[in-house]
């Protein structure tokens, strides 16, 4: 299955959540803090909010949203310059 | 009174909805309880914000093959015409009830709209999550709780060939270790803050639940080591490496590409306590949601099963939200004949928390500049000055952001003692348009009734 994240593409195993797609990337960040951290997932389970992503528009948790095909992902959900807001 | 017949712009889809029976989650008490009420014949409506049933310990993925009870779960949901699961649903907060509604209203949400839930009944199934503490590092990405990283695993992570630390308390770091190893990790440390008296003590009291000996002896790693625990992670864009206690003068530093740390756990009650629910669970520290022997809540209408009234594992969930189903469904009889099961694994609970007690070195690990709320980047050394939770809110906005106090609410009431505020209204981040969508327009009254009284 084909996903793209952040512009650029990548194939992940079909069922894999967002989450697991992004972790597997280096540096494997999800969102940007009100201080400018970059952040990855924490919880896994939809406690935490730090894997806040914009897909297709809207702020999803990461964690909870199984990739599907041609799915857009991106990872600037926070409050550094050029953010999306969240 | 009823809604009226004809509503003003009949091409929107309703915003309402209605069942006898609503469950919130559909972990192992949600699915237990939903099949215990079935055979009444009443329409049972089970809302889980994950895309499969499961919950955390059934949790499905692409790396996953489910255990045969679970399988046997989900095949008996799908038989029952009367049960709907609705996936990726998470509740938001509280609706306005309608005339002849037998319990709260909630507001609904999925992917795509949010609408208001009627019931007569509501099982509250919303599990525990991990207590996830701070210290320095914790905020680096590849630190994530252990549960989680057993989460992320299953849920596609490849993690083949990374070295991988777990640290904390109580049998889920051997569980996630164990699920790391299985994935082809290698697991360079499982850290149990616990010391080896307590584990031995543990163990020696397995015997009492044979099908737990069995789970525990596959568990067991030969990387654990007992009065350790983590000091921080170190790293510049991700984890390099780990610092930890390693007995009460010594301290190791290894490098690794993941930590997973997990204190224990934390009812999840922050739906019903907004619904009005006492705490006090026994099996809790007081913190789950208190029951009677029907697993009746405080709040009428409302039953509550699983690790949200304490701590005891699926098997006492399983047996929790059978006597959830059967009593919500009106058998109480059916409820009451499964006491002596839950007595059973109450008693295995009670073992398991008495043998992982934190230590309070734990509580010092946060150092000034360790941000202690992720949401609003809120350092400890703007909380020590705070008089409690509230005024810490109000001051330095910890516990505001989107995570709405469910992390570093627990920290705090761990590190300081502060009890947080149950939520009010709203559960957490909500579209504009589910609130629209839900919140009653106002009525157009004759100018001659009067006002309804506000708040």
């Amino acid at each position: 299955m084909h996903i793209v994240v952040n512009g650029a593409p990548l194939q992940v195993p079909a069922g894999t959540s967002v989450a697991a797609a992004l972790a597997q990337q280096t540096p494997g960040t999800t969102r940007t803090s009100v201080t400018g951290e970059a952040r990855a997932p924490l919880c896994g389970m939809g406690v935490c909010h730090e894997c806040r992503v914009r897909i297709h528009g809207r702020t999803r948790l990461a964690c909870q949203t199984v990739c599907t095909e041609g799915m857009s992902i991106h990872t600037d959900v926070g409050t550094a310059p050029g953010s999306a807001t969240s | 009174m009823t809604q009226p017949v004809t509503q003003p712009m009949t091409e929107q889809p309703s915003a309402h909805e209605r069942c006898d029976i609503l469950i919130i989650g559909a972990g192992p008490a949600g699915l237990a309880a939903a099949l215990a009420a079935a055979p009444s014949g009443a329409s049972i409506t089970i809302v889980d914000d994950n895309p499969q049933p499961g919950g955390q310990i059934w949790r499905d993925g692409p790396q996953v093959v489910l255990p045969a009870l679970a399988q046997q779960h989900r095949t008996a949901l799908s038989q029952h015409a009367n049960i709907r699961l609705l996936r990726s649903t998470r509740v938001v907060g509280l609706g306005a009830p309608q005339p002849g509604d037998k319990a709260p209203a909630l507001l609904l949400e999925d992917a795509d709209r949010g609408w208001t839930q009627h019931s007569h009944r509501i099982i509250l199934c919303t599990g525990a999550r991990e207590l996830l503490l701070p210290f320095p590092g914790w905020t680096l990405p590849g630190v994530t709780g252990a549960g989680a990283l057993q989460a992320l695993i299953k849920a596609g992570l490849d993690v083949q060939g990374q070295r991988i630390i777990i640290a904390g308390t109580g049998p889920l770091l051997l569980a996630a270790a164990a699920t790391a190893t299985k994935a082809r990790a290698t697991v360079v440390r499982v850290a149990e803050q616990a010391p080896w008296r307590a584990l031995a003590g543990f163990a020696a009291q397995m015997p009492r639940w044979p099908a737990k000996v069995a789970q525990a002896l596959t568990l067991l790693h030969p990387r654990l080591r007992a009065s350790s625990h983590v000091l921080e992670v170190q790293g510049t864009t991700q984890v390099q490496t780990v610092r930890l206690r390693k007995s009460q003068h010594a301290e190791e530093t290894i490098a690794c590409d993941r930590v997973a740390c997990g204190f224990g756990l934390v009812p999840n009650t922050h739906l019903g306590q907004m619904l009005g629910c006492a705490l006090g669970g026994p099996l809790s520290g007081g913190q789950g949601l208190a029951v009677n022997a029907h697993m009746r809540t405080s709040v009428p209408g409302v039953y509550a099963a699983g690790e949200n009234t304490g701590f005891g594992g699926s098997e006492r969930a399983l047996v929790q939200g059978a006597m959830a189903g059967h009593a919500a469904a009106g058998h109480v009889k059916q409820a009451e004949a499964l006491r002596p099961q839950l007595a059973r694994w109450e008693g295995f609970a009670q073992v398991l928390q008495a043998s992982f007690p934190l230590n309070d070195a734990l509580k010092t690990l946060a150092q000034p500049d360790t941000l202690v709320c992720r949401c609003e980047d809120v350092p400890y050394a703007a909380l020590t000055q705070r008089k409690g939770w509230i005024d810490a809110k109000l001051h330095t906005r910890c516990g505001m952001g989107a995570c709405q106090g469910r992390i570093c609410g627990a920290a705090t009431q761990h590190l300081f003692g502060w009890t947080p505020a149950p939520p009010r209204h709203l559960l957490a981040p909500a579209r504009i348009g589910t609130l629209a969508a839900c919140t009653p327009a106002p009525a157009l009254m004759p100018s001659s009734e009067p006002a309804a009284p506000s708040g």
